[in-house]
């Protein structure tokens, strides 16, 4: 036995497929103390925020310390992240109905941009057949422009006077105040930013791992049961046993059992379903492939000669299967274990999608998390943050049972060693 | 001789069918047998003759899909599980390949200990199972103290298939049914096997079932033999009879297969060579 471990943990690829799962796991129980919120909380009122780190706007220009910096190219940043697509266009619109040639204004190159447009704006002219509001519109875009160059530049915090009603001063902002960011009382990062609901993307994900392993683990532990005692009772005792069992066995392999997984979770309703419902439902729908090759095995393992000997030795039936059958099937019943796990994953995310998975109010999976995504969008929308971590994690937990699957039959199975 | 004797085991019409529909194939077909008390009883026949499967038949490992065997002159009864480990204190196998006969996940002391817990010395005292251990590893001239911690697949083949001797040393049943016991090891521990065979048969006064696909040892070992041919018994009778005077053209091919068998011969050089 731990001689067999030893052998196992020498395995490469066994090595590296349960690094990664343990270090899925790790994270898993040490997520919660860095971000200790309810997974399903709603953060954010609308959907989609990007990923990023969230500043408090009030916080920052209150912050307890503002420090000026005179940076270089901190007007050309400024103007160019304040300078919409649409003023640019209509910069292009005046530049072009003064003679230009459109070819030769780029509306991404903001410096060459800004340049042309000091030279050729006039405030006072009128272009033909433009309207009197459209002139101010572009006086409008001209003062703001000046106002980010200018070094005095700012904004007047005011606040309302709770007695009187009026305005009054509070503070200024200008231009050149910086704060730090570790003196802003409020900063959130949210690596992964919100999904539709504006709920932590990152979050959510880190608790639906765990919710969709511990659903692909009872899964994958209930089929592996089922599969081993029957395919041990069928194979070993065979007659009319096997009879039984492979007449259930052939059922349940002739209906797709995905097919039979989704009338099984319509059936039960959407309030039935919990998570754990769902693992058992899957569960018990896929041990047909365990019973089949585990009963093969012990087909050729009963007529062995140890077995028979085991038997002149006046052991029982029991004692018989549990010492001299089943050691020699366990180490295929944990790579059937592992691949059940794997595929119990795969199951629950397969019929979230479809929108039969468990409850959506408890706790979230990585099936519903892609389902929320597809039901809003947002791979038309873009929103890659959305659903794009939770298929990596789905293929990086299927990736690593997979490798250590591998590793293991190399260890058991001699003949594959290289 | 040996008809004088009690019966110990016979059959009538024993036959084992394997597979259906087409793929049926009769291993064993319709033999009849009596072996007496105390005999030692040589089938012989060629690989594939269906020699495993009868024995496999004696010892109540598969059934019989026709004809019955009868027990010290009774029908055999091993329906139930209580019956059948009845049956094998009186009934014991070495089997032909020793890699495959034990359990590899269990060490030796294991199926010896088996064995003393059979033989109902389930509650002896630690010290007295060691020392029916030792003796019966001594009898085939195996350190008990080497043994103890080891795995059957730590030893040579003539060595497990010595410690199954050792095995039958322990259990002493009244009949062992030797399955090719030397076939499957080097050519150097054949004779030391068939020694230790021979000697705990001597002892015991057993009766010996071998079976075997050499004529020649058959002929060296045994009172009786029986030639088996594609499943049937085709002749059958004394040693001396089948083997110096045989009647079937299968057993003269056989006979002519063995060296020098017609010309007088030293045993102890053809056997032990
Ligand atoms: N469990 C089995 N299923 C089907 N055929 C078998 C089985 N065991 C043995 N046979 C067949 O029965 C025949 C006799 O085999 P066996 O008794 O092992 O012969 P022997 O021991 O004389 O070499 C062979 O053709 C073999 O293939
Ligand atoms: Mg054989």
């Amino acid at each position: 036995m731990g001689h067999t471990i030893r052998q196992i943990f020498r395995s490469g690829k066994f090595v590296v497929g349960f690094t990664i799962l343990m270090s899925v796991l790790l994270v898993l129980v040490v997520y919660p103390w860095w971000v200790p919120d309810p997974p399903l909380q709603i953060l954010g009122q609308g959907t989609f925020f990007p990923p990023g780190i969230y500043v408090s706007a009030y916080d920052a220009s209150n912050a307890p310390v503002l420090y000026t910096l005179n940076l270089r190219d901190a007007a050309d940043k400024r103007i160019e992240s304040r300078l919409s697509q649409e003023d640019r266009l209509a910069m292009q619109e005046w530049l072009v109905a003064d003679g230009l040639p459109e070819s030769a204004i780029d509306l991404a190159d903001t410096d060459a941009l800004l340049a042309l447009w000091e030279e050729h704006y006039e405030p006072d002219r009128r272009l033909p057949g433009m309207t009197f509001a459209r002139m101010r519109y572009y006086q409008r875009v001209d003062a703001g422009l000046d106002s980010l160059r200018s070094a005095g530049g700012g904004e007047i915090l005011a606040a309302r006077n709770p007695e009187t009603g009026e305005l009054e001063e509070t503070g200024m902002v200008k231009l050149t105040d910086y704060a730090n960011i570790s003196q802003v009382a409020n900063v959130r990062i949210l690596p992964l930013g919100t999904d539709n609901f504006g709920r932590d993307v990152l979050t959510q994900l880190v608790a639906a791992t765990g919710v969709s392993l511990l659903i692909g683990f009872v899964a994958g532990l209930i089929a592996t049961a089922i599969g081993l005692t029957l395919g041990l009772l069928a194979g070993y005792i065979g007659g009319w046993v096997d009879d039984i069992i492979m007449f259930f066995t052939n059922l349940f392999t002739v209906i797709p059992t995905f097919v039979l997984l989704i009338l099984i979770s319509f059936s039960i309703g959407q309030d039935q379903r919990g998570a754990i419902t769902i693992a058992v439902v899957i569960g018990f729908t896929s041990w047909v492939w365990t019973t089949r090759s585990v009963r093969s095995q012990v087909f050729s393992l009963r007529n062995r000669d140890h077995v028979n000997l085991s038997k002149l030795s006046g052991h029982s039936l029991p004692r018989i299967i549990v010492a001299d059958i089943l050691p020699y099937i366990a180490s295929y019943v944990v790579m059937a274990l592992i691949l059940q796990i794997s595929s119990g994953i795969l199951a629950e995310a397969g019929l979230s999608i479809l929108g039969l998975g468990p409850r959506t109010t408890e706790v979230p999976t990585l099936g519903l998390m892609m389902n929320w995504a597809m039901i809003y969008q947002a791979h038309v929308l873009g929103n890659w943050w959305a659903y794009l971590p939770v298929l990596l994690t789905i293929a990086l937990i299927s990736f690593s049972m997979n490798l250590m699957n591998t590793g293991l039959d190399q260890v058991f199975n001699p003949a594959l060693r290289d | 001789m040996a008809t004088d004797k009690k019966l110990c085991l016979s059959g009538r019409g024993v036959t084992k069918v394997f597979g259906i529909g087409r793929q049926k194939l009769t291993a064993v077909d319709h033999v009849d047998f009596d072996f007496h008390e105390g005999e030692i009883i040589s089938i012989v026949g060629e690989s594939g003759s269906g020699k495993t499967t009868l024995a496999k038949m004696l010892l109540g490992l598969i059934s019989s899909s026709e004809g019955e065997i009868y027990f010290q002159g009774q029908k055999r009864d091993i329906r139930s599980g209580r019956k059948r480990q009845e049956y094998w204190k009186n009934i014991q196998a070495i089997f032909q390949d020793p890699f495959s006969a034990y359990n590899t996940f269990h060490k030796i002391d294991t199926v010896l200990l088996d064995c003393i817990r059979m033989r109902g010395g389930k509650h002896l005292p630690q010290a007295r199972k060691v020392e029916l251990m030792e003796e019966a590893c001594g009898f085939v001239n195996l350190k008990y103290a080497e043994l103890t911690h080891k795995y059957p697949f730590e030893l040579s083949g003539g060595q497990m298939q010595r410690l199954m001797i050792a095995r039958i040393f322990l259990l002493k049943p009244k009949i062992l049914v030797a399955d090719e016991p030397t076939s499957m090891i080097d050519a150097c521990s054949r004779a030391t096997i068939l020694d230790y065979l021979m000697k705990l048969r001597d002892e015991t006064g057993m009766t010996l079932i071998f079976i075997t696909h050499d004529i020649g040892l058959a002929y060296y070992v045994s009172d009786t033999v029986y030639i088996m041919e594609r499943g049937r018994f085709v002749e059958h009778g004394s040693a001396d009879s089948v083997i110096l005077r045989p009647r079937e053209p299968y057993t003269r091919r056989l006979i002519s297969d063995v060296p020098k068998i017609h010309e007088p011969w030293d045993l102890s050089t053809v056997v032990f060579a």
